[in-house]
């Protein structure tokens, strides 16, 4: 673990105990009044989510490519973020939609494109567990071929209907949200970045401990 | 790229001359199409009568549902021989080979096609040759990029394992902009007065689609097939 | 080869562009009958406050969940990697 694990780990702590407070102390929204403030932490969850998917998306192509095992350790770990961030994506969602809009699901061009890219990479996990040998790389290719299908089925998705905030919100937020938004923001940055340093650690010392195996076989 | 196409065609010829022996997968794939759409007939209805709505929803599904179990027999054929070792053990390009099983799987999905569009035509009193030209063009754009991710994944699942259930689960997500567009497209030709100008917004994703995966497909394939 | 796949993948882009220049309708209204919650007499509103709770309850117990599972996995990989590095010293 390095060294600025703990003291970061740490200061995590404090940002989210100190979120309720933050978030607390902000305006009410106009239209959405109390539930708009799920918003705080549904946002930087669901920018997670993509930024992970990003992340898992060039570590495949490079492990594809250059057939870095690192790469591919790293692309396992960034998969489960995605998974995981898009879980509380989609469940603070619809809670927030229920009240707001009334029905907790609408196929809007946003909604769509984070369940595919939430289902693509429950996908990337079922086939790295259960493709059997040589599965990172039938992984690798699902995170690639996943990445370039999102921009496809947002457009798609587009000319269907569209009910979802429209995409400029976080400029047009009013002065007092926008502290807390971007407050929430960093600490989600800062816990993506520690979940993924431990995750990557676990696979890390698990490939280490296969070497070794090996190694006493001999 | 001569010798590119001259591959190709040459994976081509091989999986047709050896499917027009039995012609197995082509009969049974069109079966299993035709009772797809009969099972949507059957299951959509309103007030006893088939919804006919639905009828270019079950055209594409009919379609990704027969793409999917012809692509997961024509590799298990490969398997079962060993000859898709063998194709990659040949000192040629490659991406001609997945050109050439491309080809193939689109040639059957055009047959499978050639029964379903009359067959749902005639069931859901459905016009589809009302604009037969955007009627052809999404069909085609569709088909190839369902069949172009398609023949990857499969040729890449040819050694996994659970690959059967495997296929659809990693096929169907990344396919789903065709289905979006190639039902839209069809829905929009489908209405009373055909709405040519939405056909062509379809059938414009649909090709940047298919350039796009493709090209995908064609970087992939070999560092996909090979061992590192 | 990869040059030439890319020139043509620009070409059709380009074409693809080209095609797309005619801009199609705006998109549809909502024909299902879908009213703006505001609207909607105060009777048939819901309370907003469980909304609130559980959304931040869900956002919680997952990352805490997710995050004691990481632990125990780490800690267990370090144990068998301690115990296989001593054995592999010992030999």
């Amino acid at each position: 673990m390095t060294r600025y694990f703990t003291p970061l780990a740490f200061l995590l702590l404090v940002l989210f105990a100190a979120a309720p407070v933050v978030i607390a102390g902000t305006p009410y929204e106009q239209t959405m009044g109390l539930v708009q403030k799920i918003f705080y932490f549904h946002v930087p969850s669901a920018m997670m989510m993509f930024v992970s998917a990003f992340v898992c998306g060039i570590a495949s192509a490079i492990y594809l490519f250059r057939k870095s095992a690192k790469a591919d350790r790293l692309a396992l770990a960034a998969g489960e973020l995605v998974v995981t961030f898009g879980l509380i994506v989609m469940t603070t969602g619809p809670l927030w939609g229920r009240k707001a809009w009334g029905v907790w699901w609408q196929w809007d061009a946003k909604l769509t494109s984070a369940l595919l890219l939430w289902m693509i990479f429950i996908a990337y996990l079922l086939v790295r567990r259960f493709g059997g040998p040589g599965s990172e790389k039938l992984g690798a290719a699902m995170a690639i071929f996943g990445m370039a299908n999102v921009p496809f089925v947002y457009v798609a998705s587009m000319y269907w209907r569209t009910l979802h905030p429209a995409p400029t919100v976080v400029p047009s937020l009013q002065p007092g949200m926008r502290g807390a938004f971007w407050f929430c923001v960093l600490s989600f940055v800062l816990l993506y970045v520690l979940i993924l340093t431990l995750r990557r650690r676990i696979e890390d010392q698990q490939a280490q401990v296969d070497q070794l195996y090996l190694a006493l076989e001999d | 790229m001569k010798d590119f196409l001259r591959v190709a065609w040459i994976v081509m010829r091989k999986d047709f001359t050896v499917e027009m022996r039995s012609r197995e997968i082509v009969y049974t794939t069109v079966f299993f199409a035709a009772s797809c759409v009969l099972v949507f007939a059957f299951a959509l209805v309103r007030e006893g009568r088939p919804l006919e709505d639905a009828a270019a929803g079950i055209l594409w599904i009919a379609i990704a549902f027969a793409g999917t179990l012809g692509l997961g027999r024509t590799f298990e054929r490969e398997r079962h021989t060993e000859t898709l070792r063998a194709l990659m053990l040949a000192p040629s390009d490659r991406p001609a080979i997945y050109v050439g099983k491309l080809l193939g799987m689109l040639a059957l999905l055009a047959v499978v096609e050639a029964v379903l569009v009359p067959m749902v035509g005639l069931l859901f009193h459905a016009p589809f040759l009302a604009s037969p030209f955007w009627m052809l063009a999404l069909l085609a754009t569709g088909t190839l990029g369902f069949a172009s991710v398609g023949t990857l994944f499969a040729a890449m699942l040819v050694r996994a394992r659970s690959r059967d259930v495997l296929l659809p689960v990693l096929l169907y997500p990344i396919t789903i902009p065709v289905i979006i567009a190639g039902v839209r497209g069809t829905a929009a030709l489908l209405q009373s007065t055909p709405d040519e100008p939405m056909a062509r917004f379809w059938t414009a994703l649909l090709i940047f689609f298919d350039v796009v995966f493709v090209t995908l497909s064609l970087w992939t394939f070999e560092p996909l097939m090979t061992e590192s | 080869m990869k040059q030439r796949l890319v020139m043509i993948a620009v070409l059709v882009l380009v074409a693809g562009a080209l095609v797309l220049a005619q801009p199609p309708q705006a998109p549809p209204a909502t024909p299902d009958g879908f009213v703006p919650v505001n609207s909607l007499p105060q009777a048939e509103q819901l309370p907003a406050a469980p909304m609130v709770i559980a959304a931040y309850s869900v956002v919680w117990v997952v990352l805490i969940a997710y995050i004691w599972m990481l632990w125990r996995r780490l800690s267990k990989v370090e144990r068998e990697l301690a115990d296989l590095t001593r054995r592999v010293q010992d030999r």
